[in-house]
Protein backbone atom coordinates (compact mmCIF):
# COMPACT_ATOMS: atom_id res chain seq x y z
CA UNK A 1 0.00 0.00 0.00
CA UNK A 2 1.52 3.55 -0.72
CA UNK A 3 1.61 5.85 2.44
CA UNK A 4 -1.29 8.30 3.28
CA UNK A 5 0.93 11.00 4.69
CA UNK A 6 1.26 13.97 2.79
CA UNK A 7 -0.73 12.79 -0.39
CA UNK A 8 -3.16 15.49 -0.48
CA UNK A 9 -0.85 18.14 -1.29
CA UNK A 10 -3.51 20.75 -2.00
CA UNK A 11 -3.74 23.64 0.04
CA UNK A 12 -6.54 23.58 2.87
CA UNK A 13 -8.69 26.26 0.95
CA UNK A 14 -8.35 24.04 -2.34
CA UNK A 15 -9.03 20.57 -1.65
CA UNK A 16 -12.93 21.48 -0.61
CA UNK A 17 -13.17 22.13 -3.90
CA UNK A 18 -10.81 19.76 -5.81
CA UNK A 19 -9.81 16.12 -5.94
CA UNK A 20 -7.08 14.93 -3.64
CA UNK A 21 -4.57 13.38 -6.61
CA UNK A 22 -4.41 10.34 -4.56
CA UNK A 23 -7.47 8.72 -4.07
CA UNK A 24 -7.36 5.12 -4.36
CA UNK A 25 -10.95 3.82 -5.01
CA UNK A 26 -9.69 5.03 -8.81
CA UNK A 27 -7.05 2.68 -9.30
CA UNK A 28 -4.66 4.58 -11.85
CA UNK A 29 -3.80 7.38 -9.87
CA UNK A 30 -2.02 4.97 -6.93
CA UNK A 31 1.50 5.83 -9.14
CA UNK A 32 0.40 9.08 -10.70
CA UNK A 33 0.46 11.28 -8.02
CA UNK A 34 3.08 13.38 -6.77
CA UNK A 35 4.08 12.64 -2.67
CA UNK A 36 6.12 15.69 -2.47
CA UNK A 37 3.91 18.68 -1.69
CA UNK A 38 3.42 20.97 -4.35
CA UNK A 39 5.63 24.38 -4.02
CA UNK A 40 3.04 27.24 -3.56
CA UNK A 41 4.26 30.24 -6.02
CA UNK A 42 3.01 33.96 -5.68
CA UNK A 43 4.96 35.70 -7.71
CA UNK A 44 3.21 38.51 -9.91
CA UNK A 45 5.21 38.05 -12.96
CA UNK A 46 4.69 34.55 -13.33
CA UNK A 47 4.53 33.51 -16.98
CA UNK A 48 1.23 30.98 -15.62
CA UNK A 49 -0.86 34.36 -14.86
CA UNK A 50 -0.75 35.51 -18.64
CA UNK A 51 -3.09 32.81 -20.66
CA UNK A 52 -3.04 31.62 -23.73
CA UNK A 53 -5.31 33.46 -26.51
CA UNK A 54 -7.60 31.92 -28.57
CA UNK A 55 -10.40 33.41 -31.08
CA UNK A 56 -12.80 32.98 -33.85
CA UNK A 57 -10.05 31.21 -36.30
CA UNK A 58 -9.70 28.68 -33.67
CA UNK A 59 -13.53 27.35 -33.88
CA UNK A 60 -15.19 26.18 -37.21
CA UNK A 61 -19.53 27.00 -37.67
CA UNK A 62 -20.05 23.09 -36.96
CA UNK A 63 -17.77 22.88 -33.82
CA UNK A 64 -20.70 23.92 -31.53
CA UNK A 65 -23.41 21.27 -33.18
CA UNK A 66 -22.11 17.48 -32.33
CA UNK A 67 -25.10 16.05 -33.94
CA UNK A 68 -24.30 17.83 -37.46
CA UNK A 69 -20.91 16.71 -37.98
CA UNK A 70 -21.44 13.91 -40.20
CA UNK A 71 -23.86 13.55 -42.94
CA UNK A 72 -26.18 11.82 -41.19
CA UNK A 73 -28.27 11.87 -37.24
CA UNK A 74 -26.44 10.76 -34.72
CA UNK A 75 -28.38 8.28 -32.54
CA UNK A 76 -29.95 9.47 -29.34
CA UNK A 77 -31.30 11.37 -27.51
CA UNK A 78 -30.42 14.79 -28.53
CA UNK A 79 -29.60 17.57 -25.67
CA UNK A 80 -28.74 20.99 -25.59
CA UNK A 81 -25.94 21.99 -22.85
CA UNK A 82 -25.39 25.64 -21.93
CA UNK A 83 -23.79 27.94 -19.31
CA UNK A 84 -21.88 30.42 -17.83
CA UNK A 85 -17.80 30.59 -17.45
CA UNK A 86 -17.51 32.79 -14.55
CA UNK A 87 -14.23 33.09 -12.67
CA UNK A 88 -14.49 33.10 -8.59
CA UNK A 89 -15.10 36.62 -8.57
CA UNK A 90 -18.47 36.05 -10.64
CA UNK A 91 -16.94 37.40 -13.90
CA UNK A 92 -18.03 36.41 -16.88
CA UNK A 93 -14.96 34.70 -18.55
CA UNK A 94 -15.58 36.61 -22.50
CA UNK A 95 -14.43 35.37 -25.63
CA UNK A 96 -12.92 31.70 -24.34
CA UNK A 97 -12.70 28.53 -25.91
CA UNK A 98 -14.96 25.46 -24.32
CA UNK A 99 -13.98 22.04 -25.53
CA UNK A 100 -16.21 18.91 -24.57
CA UNK A 101 -15.85 15.31 -25.60
CA UNK A 102 -18.22 12.32 -25.20
CA UNK A 103 -19.20 8.60 -25.86
CA UNK A 104 -22.10 8.24 -28.26
CA UNK A 105 -25.37 7.62 -27.01
CA UNK A 106 -24.58 3.60 -26.41
CA UNK A 107 -21.50 4.52 -24.13
CA UNK A 108 -18.79 4.08 -26.56
CA UNK A 109 -15.59 6.78 -27.71
CA UNK A 110 -14.93 7.23 -31.12
CA UNK A 111 -11.09 5.84 -30.05
CA UNK A 112 -9.08 2.96 -31.15
CA UNK A 113 -8.44 1.81 -27.43
CA UNK A 114 -11.73 2.05 -26.51
CA UNK A 115 -12.55 -2.05 -26.73
CA UNK A 116 -16.08 -2.04 -25.14
CA UNK A 117 -18.57 -3.80 -26.90
CA UNK A 118 -20.85 -1.46 -28.00
CA UNK A 119 -21.48 0.01 -31.77
CA UNK A 120 -19.79 3.24 -32.63
CA UNK A 121 -21.83 5.24 -34.36
CA UNK A 122 -21.16 6.63 -38.30
CA UNK A 123 -22.56 9.93 -37.57
CA UNK A 124 -21.36 10.67 -34.21
CA UNK A 125 -17.24 11.44 -32.96
CA UNK A 126 -18.07 13.49 -30.02
CA UNK A 127 -16.27 16.13 -30.22
CA UNK A 128 -17.04 20.09 -30.15
CA UNK A 129 -15.38 23.44 -29.11
CA UNK A 130 -16.83 27.10 -29.12
CA UNK A 131 -15.84 30.61 -27.48
CA UNK A 132 -17.98 31.73 -24.81
CA UNK A 133 -19.72 34.82 -25.28
CA UNK A 134 -20.20 38.69 -24.11
CA UNK A 135 -22.12 37.16 -21.10
CA UNK A 136 -19.88 34.17 -20.60
CA UNK A 137 -22.31 31.55 -21.98
CA UNK A 138 -21.56 29.07 -23.94
CA UNK A 139 -23.51 26.16 -25.76
CA UNK A 140 -23.68 22.78 -27.14
CA UNK A 141 -25.55 20.65 -29.17
CA UNK A 142 -25.23 17.02 -29.05
CA UNK A 143 -27.00 13.68 -27.57
CA UNK A 144 -26.74 12.21 -24.31
CA UNK A 145 -23.65 10.32 -23.71
CA UNK A 146 -24.20 6.48 -22.46
CA UNK A 147 -22.60 5.06 -19.44
CA UNK A 148 -20.23 2.51 -20.39
CA UNK A 149 -18.23 -0.14 -18.03
CA UNK A 150 -14.66 0.06 -17.29
CA UNK A 151 -11.91 -2.25 -15.37
CA UNK A 152 -11.86 -0.30 -11.88
CA UNK A 153 -13.84 -3.01 -9.58
CA UNK A 154 -16.22 -5.05 -9.99
CA UNK A 155 -19.39 -3.83 -11.54
CA UNK A 156 -17.52 -0.53 -12.92
CA UNK A 157 -19.60 1.63 -14.80
CA UNK A 158 -18.92 5.35 -15.46
CA UNK A 159 -22.09 7.05 -15.11
CA UNK A 160 -23.30 8.77 -18.50
CA UNK A 161 -20.78 12.14 -18.32
CA UNK A 162 -19.44 14.83 -20.67
CA UNK A 163 -15.60 16.03 -20.42
CA UNK A 164 -14.90 19.99 -20.70
CA UNK A 165 -11.65 21.64 -21.11
CA UNK A 166 -10.90 24.82 -20.26
CA UNK A 167 -8.77 27.71 -20.21
CA UNK A 168 -9.78 31.29 -19.15
CA UNK A 169 -7.67 33.91 -18.84
CA UNK A 170 -4.80 32.79 -17.07
CA UNK A 171 -2.85 29.36 -17.47
CA UNK A 172 -2.55 28.62 -14.06
CA UNK A 173 -6.53 29.09 -14.12
CA UNK A 174 -6.67 26.04 -16.67
CA UNK A 175 -9.26 23.48 -16.02
CA UNK A 176 -10.30 20.25 -17.15
CA UNK A 177 -13.60 17.86 -15.79
CA UNK A 178 -16.55 16.26 -16.05
CA UNK A 179 -20.08 16.95 -16.50
CA UNK A 180 -22.60 14.68 -14.96
CA UNK A 181 -26.89 14.21 -15.41
CA UNK A 182 -28.96 14.66 -12.69
CA UNK A 183 -30.60 11.50 -11.12
CA UNK A 184 -28.57 9.11 -12.52
CA UNK A 185 -28.21 6.16 -10.11
CA UNK A 186 -24.32 5.75 -10.96
CA UNK A 187 -23.47 8.68 -9.15
CA UNK A 188 -22.63 7.20 -5.83
CA UNK A 189 -20.69 4.31 -6.82
CA UNK A 190 -18.64 6.31 -9.54
CA UNK A 191 -15.08 6.27 -7.70
CA UNK A 192 -13.99 9.48 -9.93
CA UNK A 193 -17.12 11.79 -9.46
CA UNK A 194 -16.41 10.69 -5.52
CA UNK A 195 -12.98 11.44 -5.52
CA UNK A 196 -14.43 15.13 -5.07
CA UNK A 197 -15.41 14.27 -0.78
CA UNK A 198 -17.37 17.46 -0.74
CA UNK A 199 -21.08 17.02 -1.17
CA UNK A 200 -21.75 20.35 -2.45
CA UNK A 201 -18.58 20.43 -4.40
CA UNK A 202 -19.98 17.61 -5.91
CA UNK A 203 -23.08 18.35 -6.52
CA UNK A 204 -21.39 21.39 -8.87
CA UNK A 205 -20.56 18.78 -11.47
CA UNK A 206 -24.17 17.55 -12.11
CA UNK A 207 -26.16 19.48 -14.63
CA UNK A 208 -29.77 20.54 -14.24
CA UNK A 209 -32.37 19.90 -16.66
CA UNK A 210 -33.75 23.00 -17.56
CA UNK A 211 -37.05 23.66 -19.63
CA UNK A 212 -36.58 26.70 -21.00
CA UNK A 213 -33.14 25.55 -22.63
CA UNK A 214 -35.12 22.79 -24.77
CA UNK A 215 -36.02 23.29 -27.89
CA UNK A 216 -39.47 22.30 -29.13
CA UNK A 217 -38.92 19.35 -31.54
CA UNK A 218 -35.62 18.97 -30.97
CA UNK A 219 -33.62 18.77 -28.24
CA UNK A 220 -34.00 18.76 -24.39
CA UNK A 221 -32.13 21.67 -22.44
CA UNK A 222 -29.73 21.15 -19.59
CA UNK A 223 -27.74 24.18 -17.88
CA UNK A 224 -24.59 23.78 -16.48
CA UNK A 225 -22.46 26.66 -15.35
CA UNK A 226 -18.53 26.27 -14.83
CA UNK A 227 -16.67 28.54 -12.00
CA UNK A 228 -12.82 28.84 -12.80
CA UNK A 229 -10.50 28.68 -9.47
CA UNK A 230 -7.32 30.63 -10.15
CA UNK A 231 -4.44 32.14 -8.87
CA UNK A 232 -5.79 35.64 -6.69
CA UNK A 233 -3.68 37.57 -8.71
CA UNK A 234 -6.54 37.06 -11.66
CA UNK A 235 -9.05 38.33 -9.35
CA UNK A 236 -7.35 41.78 -9.46
CA UNK A 237 -6.94 42.68 -13.32
CA UNK A 238 -7.52 45.75 -14.62
CA UNK A 239 -10.31 46.11 -16.63
CA UNK A 240 -12.88 43.61 -18.34
CA UNK A 241 -10.72 42.51 -21.46
CA UNK A 242 -9.30 39.23 -21.97
CA UNK B 1 -18.06 34.41 -4.33
CA UNK B 2 -19.14 31.48 -6.39
CA UNK B 3 -17.20 27.91 -6.05
CA UNK B 4 -15.17 26.76 -7.84
CA UNK B 5 -16.06 23.42 -10.15
CA UNK B 6 -14.04 20.62 -9.06
CA UNK B 7 -11.24 18.85 -11.57
CA UNK B 8 -11.60 15.71 -13.03
CA UNK B 9 -9.54 13.72 -14.73
CA UNK B 10 -8.61 14.03 -18.25
CA UNK B 11 -9.53 10.20 -18.71
CA UNK B 12 -7.63 7.67 -21.65
CA UNK B 13 -10.03 9.31 -24.60
CA UNK B 14 -9.13 12.38 -24.88
CA UNK B 15 -7.01 11.42 -27.99
CA UNK B 16 -9.09 11.99 -30.88
CA UNK B 17 -10.28 15.55 -29.21
CA UNK B 18 -7.65 17.63 -28.02
CA UNK B 19 -4.92 16.88 -29.81
CA UNK B 20 -4.46 18.94 -33.11
CA UNK B 21 -2.31 19.12 -35.92
CA UNK B 22 1.00 20.51 -35.75
CA UNK B 23 0.25 21.03 -31.84
CA UNK B 24 3.75 20.97 -30.89
CA UNK B 25 5.25 23.11 -33.79
CA UNK B 26 5.06 26.04 -31.84
CA UNK B 27 7.90 27.87 -33.33
CA UNK B 28 7.04 29.51 -37.12
CA UNK B 29 8.28 27.08 -39.90
CA UNK B 30 11.62 27.16 -40.39
CA UNK B 31 12.58 29.57 -37.78
CA UNK B 32 16.63 29.55 -37.37
CA UNK B 33 16.25 29.83 -33.44
CA UNK B 34 13.70 26.82 -32.88
CA UNK B 35 14.75 25.04 -29.68
CA UNK B 36 13.31 21.27 -29.34
CA UNK B 37 11.93 20.59 -25.71
CA UNK B 38 11.20 16.77 -25.58
CA UNK B 39 10.94 14.18 -22.52
CA UNK B 40 9.07 11.25 -20.94
CA UNK B 41 6.18 11.06 -18.75
CA UNK B 42 6.99 8.43 -15.99
CA UNK B 43 5.03 6.97 -12.94
CA UNK B 44 5.40 6.05 -9.58
CA UNK B 45 7.80 2.80 -11.03
CA UNK B 46 9.32 4.27 -13.53
CA UNK B 47 6.78 2.69 -16.51
CA UNK B 48 6.26 5.47 -19.08
CA UNK B 49 2.75 7.52 -19.16
CA UNK B 50 1.42 6.81 -22.55
CA UNK B 51 -1.89 8.24 -22.07
CA UNK B 52 -0.93 11.77 -20.47
CA UNK B 53 -1.18 15.35 -22.25
CA UNK B 54 1.37 18.13 -22.27
CA UNK B 55 0.43 21.65 -22.72
CA UNK B 56 3.16 24.50 -22.95
CA UNK B 57 2.30 28.33 -22.07
CA UNK B 58 5.34 31.15 -22.76
CA UNK B 59 6.24 34.63 -23.44
CA UNK B 60 7.58 35.49 -27.01
CA UNK B 61 10.79 35.82 -27.75
CA UNK B 62 10.00 39.61 -27.61
CA UNK B 63 8.52 39.03 -23.75
CA UNK B 64 5.01 39.39 -25.19
CA UNK B 65 3.00 37.38 -22.89
CA UNK B 66 -0.12 37.98 -25.08
CA UNK B 67 0.04 34.46 -27.17
CA UNK B 68 -1.98 34.79 -30.74
CA UNK B 69 -5.18 32.81 -31.74
CA UNK B 70 -5.12 30.60 -34.33
CA UNK B 71 -3.33 27.31 -32.89
CA UNK B 72 -6.38 25.22 -33.70
CA UNK B 73 -7.60 26.50 -37.12
CA UNK B 74 -9.64 24.48 -39.45
CA UNK B 75 -9.43 23.67 -43.21
CA UNK B 76 -12.35 25.94 -44.51
CA UNK B 77 -12.89 23.55 -47.27
CA UNK B 78 -13.45 20.36 -45.47
CA UNK B 79 -13.90 21.45 -41.59
CA UNK B 80 -11.19 19.23 -40.75
CA UNK B 81 -8.87 20.24 -37.85
CA UNK B 82 -5.73 22.41 -39.83
CA UNK B 83 -3.62 22.99 -36.66
CA UNK B 84 -1.63 26.24 -36.88
CA UNK B 85 -0.49 28.70 -40.30
CA UNK B 86 3.46 28.04 -39.78
CA UNK B 87 3.98 32.07 -39.11
CA UNK B 88 2.30 33.44 -36.26
CA UNK B 89 3.57 32.81 -32.98
CA UNK B 90 0.65 31.48 -31.04
CA UNK B 91 2.63 30.85 -27.49
CA UNK B 92 0.69 27.94 -26.86
CA UNK B 93 1.72 24.27 -27.38
CA UNK B 94 -0.43 20.47 -27.15
CA UNK B 95 0.74 17.65 -27.38
CA UNK B 96 0.23 14.13 -26.27
CA UNK B 97 3.03 11.74 -25.01
CA UNK B 98 3.44 8.22 -27.66
CA UNK B 99 3.36 4.93 -26.79
CA UNK B 100 6.62 5.47 -25.01
CA UNK B 101 5.46 8.38 -22.44
CA UNK B 102 7.24 10.54 -25.05
CA UNK B 103 6.57 14.27 -25.54
CA UNK B 104 8.14 16.70 -28.05
CA UNK B 105 7.52 20.42 -28.61
CA UNK B 106 9.18 22.50 -31.29
CA UNK B 107 9.41 26.29 -29.93
CA UNK B 108 11.25 29.40 -29.82
CA UNK B 109 13.16 30.46 -26.59
CA UNK B 110 10.80 32.50 -23.86
CA UNK B 111 11.16 36.13 -23.87
CA UNK B 112 12.50 37.73 -20.91
CA UNK B 113 11.81 34.74 -18.82
CA UNK B 114 14.73 31.84 -18.62
CA UNK B 115 11.72 28.63 -18.56
CA UNK B 116 8.65 27.16 -20.42
CA UNK B 117 5.37 26.77 -18.40
CA UNK B 118 3.95 23.21 -18.45
CA UNK B 119 0.37 21.76 -17.49
CA UNK B 120 0.09 18.02 -17.33
CA UNK B 121 -2.89 16.13 -17.89
CA UNK B 122 -3.30 11.70 -17.40
CA UNK B 123 -5.99 9.35 -16.77
CA UNK B 124 -5.64 8.79 -13.28
CA UNK B 125 -4.22 12.66 -12.96
CA UNK B 126 -7.72 13.59 -10.97
CA UNK B 127 -6.45 17.82 -11.29
CA UNK B 128 -3.58 18.06 -13.52
CA UNK B 129 -0.19 19.25 -12.67
CA UNK B 130 1.46 22.13 -13.26
CA UNK B 131 5.75 23.02 -13.52
CA UNK B 132 8.22 24.83 -15.70
CA UNK B 133 11.22 23.74 -17.77
CA UNK B 134 13.80 26.15 -17.26
CA UNK B 135 15.84 26.10 -20.33
CA UNK B 136 18.24 28.25 -18.45
CA UNK B 137 19.44 27.34 -14.75
CA UNK B 138 19.20 30.98 -14.02
CA UNK B 139 21.38 32.05 -10.81
CA UNK B 140 19.26 34.56 -9.17
CA UNK B 141 15.67 32.70 -10.26
CA UNK B 142 13.33 33.09 -7.10
CA UNK B 143 11.70 29.24 -7.33
CA UNK B 144 15.08 27.57 -8.68
CA UNK B 145 16.90 29.49 -5.39
CA UNK B 146 14.27 28.48 -3.08
CA UNK B 147 14.50 24.42 -3.73
CA UNK B 148 17.30 21.86 -2.32
CA UNK B 149 19.28 21.01 -5.42
CA UNK B 150 18.23 17.83 -6.23
CA UNK B 151 14.77 19.37 -6.32
CA UNK B 152 15.87 22.09 -8.17
CA UNK B 153 17.42 19.64 -10.96
CA UNK B 154 14.46 18.50 -11.74
CA UNK B 155 13.22 21.62 -12.68
CA UNK B 156 16.01 22.02 -15.25
CA UNK B 157 16.11 20.99 -18.88
CA UNK B 158 19.27 19.74 -19.66
CA UNK B 159 20.77 20.77 -22.99
CA UNK B 160 21.13 17.31 -25.01
CA UNK B 161 22.91 18.77 -28.01
CA UNK B 162 22.43 22.24 -30.12
CA UNK B 163 18.84 23.69 -29.39
CA UNK B 164 17.71 20.54 -27.76
CA UNK B 165 16.66 19.90 -24.49
CA UNK B 166 15.24 17.41 -22.49
CA UNK B 167 12.55 17.03 -19.97
CA UNK B 168 11.79 14.22 -18.46
CA UNK B 169 8.45 14.56 -15.55
CA UNK B 170 8.06 12.11 -12.97
CA UNK B 171 4.43 11.99 -11.38
CA UNK B 172 5.54 10.08 -8.33
CA UNK B 173 9.08 8.76 -6.53
CA UNK B 174 12.82 9.11 -7.31
CA UNK B 175 13.47 12.31 -8.75
CA UNK B 176 9.67 13.36 -8.48
CA UNK B 177 9.11 16.14 -10.28
CA UNK B 178 8.53 20.00 -8.35
CA UNK B 179 5.35 20.09 -9.36
CA UNK B 180 3.61 23.99 -8.61
CA UNK B 181 0.67 25.41 -7.37
CA UNK B 182 -0.88 28.91 -7.36
CA UNK B 183 -2.87 29.90 -4.67
CA UNK B 184 -6.56 31.00 -5.22
CA UNK B 185 -7.63 33.78 -3.33
CA UNK B 186 -8.91 31.97 0.11
CA UNK B 187 -12.67 31.56 0.20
Amino acid sequence: MTTLTNTDTDTGAESAHHPPRDHPPYRSSRLRHPKQPLIPLRDPEAVELSGPAFGVTDVAALDSDLTRQHPGEPLGERITVSGRVLDRGGRPVRGQLVELWQANASGRYAHQLDRHPAPLDPNFTGFGRCLTDDDGTYSFTTVKPGAYPWSNHTNAWRPAHIHFSLFGTAFAQRLVTQMYFPGDPLLPYDPILRSVSDESARQRLVCAYDHDLSVPEWSLGHRWDIVLDGPSATLFEEGDDH
Amino acid sequence: MPAPTPSQTVGPFYGYALPFPRGGDVAPDGHPETITLHGYVLDGEGQPVPDALIETWQPGPDGSRAGAPGSLRHDPVTGRPFGRDGVAFTGFGRVPTDADGHWAVRTLPPGGVSYVSLAVFARGLLHHLFTRAYVVDEPGDALLGSLPPERRATLVARSEAPRTYRFDIRLQGDGETVFLEFPPESA
